[in-house]
């Protein structure tokens, strides 16, 4: 061979060396570092300051030659020793966690027959998904409340065909704040669960087919691990931002549904506790990132040596 | 006579019932006839291949047997039962798929075990199964692996094991070899046609490669546009085919259009452009029809001079099945060479191979060279279809 292989640009000849694939990183990189690990280093320096009146104090204090760090734990203990935050934790984990699950039986078998569909019917029916988004989210969880309310359209209509005697009460309960969060999130558990289901090999259910699995046996043994990633990036999609959700548990969950959202509102906007807030954020995001970091490492492990 | 192929049953099984039938199926997508009234009779232990270019139907074929399409009409019956009714996972009957489709997410091991665990066959038994397959495909010490670590051949190898595991009284094979190279390919078709024979199953496969299915298949039956043109074994298809279609699409073969002048019990003379035809046999038709005849380039023989008349197969022969021309291309292939000769009179180029049995041949023939190309009556085949 004589002939150089010619460079297709300049752009690609920059970003397939060694400068150009540590720009590729390095942008993200840089986006994360200044818009959220500085911000989250502010929230947590609030959560460890005192207050003085309106201010904060300094943490680092020069006083007769000596640098102080005066650090005050007292929001972390009061939170660790303090069972309303514990149980309102929990209870923010224990919605988010329901809402996924429901929004995981619901999202696959629409995601799943999506991705079977025929192909040139397919962006018609993930337009049809996208479509909610086009509305106000605010004005969507509010339209939620005029059909739920005890005097709301499904109460008037079960009543006046005589299904019921009397309204039932679904808003403001654990059932109208999951259906609100179910309802707003469920989108972002069908598009990664289609993106993975619909690049599926369907040879590999023939070939289970043809081994004598049951239609029903191959989607269990083959189509269900196969979309192991796409379920678990719509869980956390959905998941996390569930965690600390506000507007749903505010507009549809009634005052008794804890919620870590609403505690950090209050502690924010009525108690004027920002060391207090901060704790109860970084706490949270903690809660959230452990178990996430911990998760990423089995799976980096699990595949290592992999797909090249 | 020369006459569509006799279909010969492989040697030994003359007479017995056979095991796989196909009677008259027919397979329609929209207005197409992807199958089209195809019927088949397959024997205990034969390997056949359906062998056709690509979207001759003999994939639908395939996967009819396999159960993943239904057939508009007709009947499959395999071991006299008919199985176009049963599921793909009720039929006894396996599959090795062209891509292989190996479960990504399961070691070699499982993959093996898969079928037979859908069986919920008992453990023990289980193990030294999937044992026994990864010993017969060699691979005992991949069993671990997960199949994207594995080389294409030993990936062809698992698929292979896993078609085999459940001891399907059926072997479907897509395309087998169809996704390794070449110089891989022709060591594994011999090694693919040892397990099969030693594991005794009775196999249906289908290629685009007429190489591999006659060095893999005991019969062969050639498609196209849905029907079945000739079965045969692969020397019946090569040496006496029944049409145009099968005489080109196996080999490379050289086709003279000329009319019947003399048609006797025992020979033929037939007369085209490019010379006179002697054929040694007689053939159903009568004088004055149009036919094909058809003579394999190596049955060819090239050479500067006139061949000397007692050189010639029969005395009645000379005069006749002789050419001369130009050589107007050459292809040295190492062990043959390959002459494309224009002949005198006509515009048809003949395709002559010549065997290059001794290093340096004193007559090297080259580009324009005069020569004459001949032919034995007996070995050229009369094509009226």
């Amino acid at each position: 061979m004589t002939t150089a292989v010619k460079p297709v640009s300049f752009l690609h000849d920059k970003l397939t060396g060694a400068w150009g694939k540590n720009a590729v990183i390095g942008v993200p990189l840089t986006f994360l570092l200044i818009f959220f690990l500085l911000p989250f280093l502010v929230v947590f320096k609030i959560s460890v300051s005192e207050m003085d009146n309106v201010v904060f104090k300094d943490l680092f204090v020069w006083a007769d030659g000596v640098l102080q760090l005066r650090l005050k734990l007292g929001n972390y203990l009061f939170i660790a020793l303090d069972d309303l935050y514990f149980q309102t934790y929990l209870s923010s984990l224990r919605f988010a966690a329901v809402t996924t699950l429901v929004c995981l039986v619901i999202a696959y078998p629409f995601a799943y027959f999506m991705a079977r569909s025929p192909a040139d019917k397919r962006p018609a029916l993930l337009m049809l998904v996208m479509l909610p988004f086009w509305t106000s989210f605010l004005l969507r969880v509010y339209a939620w409340k005029m059909l739920l309310a005890d005097s709301g359209v499904f109460n008037n209509v079960a009543m006046a065909m005589g299904l019921l005697s009397e309204p039932v009460k679904m808003m403001n309960t654990p059932f109208s704040l999951v259906l609100g969060m179910v309802y707003t999130y469920v989108p972002f558990m069908i598009l990664p669960l289609y993106a993975n289901l619909v690049k599926m090999d369907l040879s590999l259910l023939e070939a289970a087919l043809d081994l004598g699995a049951t239609p029903w046996q191959a989607f269990w043994r083959i189509t269900v691990p196969l979309s192991k990633s796409g379920i678990i990036a719509g869980s956390m999609l959905v998941f996390i931002p569930c965690v600390g959700e506000f507007v749903i548990p505010e507009l549809l969950g009634g005052p008794q549904t804890l919620m870590i959202g609403r505690v950090l509102w209050d502690e924010f906007f009525s108690n004027n506790d920002w060391p207090m807030a901060a704790t109860v954020a970084v706490v949270m995001v903690l809660l959230i990132i452990v178990p996430l970091a911990l998760f990423n490492k089995y799976q980096a492990e699990s595949t290592a040596g992999g797909r090249a | 006579m020369v006459t569509a192929a006799t279909v010969k049953a492989p040697p030994g099984k003359e007479g017995a019932v056979p095991f796989l039938q196909i009677r008259r199926v027919v397979k329609q997508f929209d207005e197409v006839f992807a199958v089209d009234d195809v019927s088949l009779d397959i024997q205990q232990g034969e390997i056949f291949a359906l062998l056709g270019s690509s979207g001759c139907g003999k994939s639908t074929l395939l996967r009819m047997l396999a159960g993943f399409e239904v057939p508009t009409s007709g009947q499959i019956m395999l071991a006299g039962k008919d199985i176009v009714s049963l599921a793909p996972y009720e039929r006894p009957i396996n599959m090795m798929f062209q891509s292989y489709a190996l479960f990504p997410h399961l070691s070699v091991w499982d993959n093996i075990a898969f079928g037979l665990r859908r069986d919920a066959m008992p453990k023990p038994e289980l193990q030294a199964r999937v044992e026994q397959m990864l010993e017969l495909v060699q691979l005992k010490a991949y069993a671990k692996r997960k199949p994207h670590q594995l080389s294409g051949g030993q990936q062809q190898r698992v698929a292979l094991a896993r078609s085999l595991a459940k001891r399907p009284q059926l072997l479907l094979l897509d395309e087998p070899l169809g996704a390794l190279d070449a110089k891989l390919r022709e060591r594994t078709q011999l090694e693919l046609v040892d397990i099969i024979e030693q594991v005794g199953v009775t196999c249906v496969m289908v290629t685009h490669d007429q190489e591999e299915a006659m060095v893999m298949a005991t019969r062969i039956g050639v498609m196209s546009e849905g029907k079945i043109l000739q079965i045969g074994r692969p020397s019946d298809i090569y040496e006496t085919p029944n049409c145009r279609f099968v005489a080109d699409f196996i080999g490379s073969v050289n086709l003279f259009k000329g009319t019947v002048d003399i048609d006797e019990a025992d020979h033929v003379v037939i007369n085209s452009p490019e010379c006179l035809h002697y054929v040694s046999h007689g053939i159903t038709g009568t004088a004055g029809m149009t036919v094909h005849v058809a003579v394999r380039p190596e049955k060819m023989t090239i050479q500067p001079e006139r061949p000397q008349d007692d050189e010639r197969e029969s005395p009645e022969q000379v005069g006749f099945n002789i050419a001369q021309g130009v050589i107007k291309d050459l292809a040295y292939l190492g062990s043959l060479t390959t002459y494309h000769v224009q002949l005198d009179g006509a515009a048809t180029v003949v395709k002559v191979t010549h065997t290059n049995a001794a290093r340096h041949d004193a007559s090297q023939l080259t580009w324009g060279d005069r020569v004459y190309v001949w032919w034995c009556g007996s070995d050229v085949v009369v094509l009226t279809g």
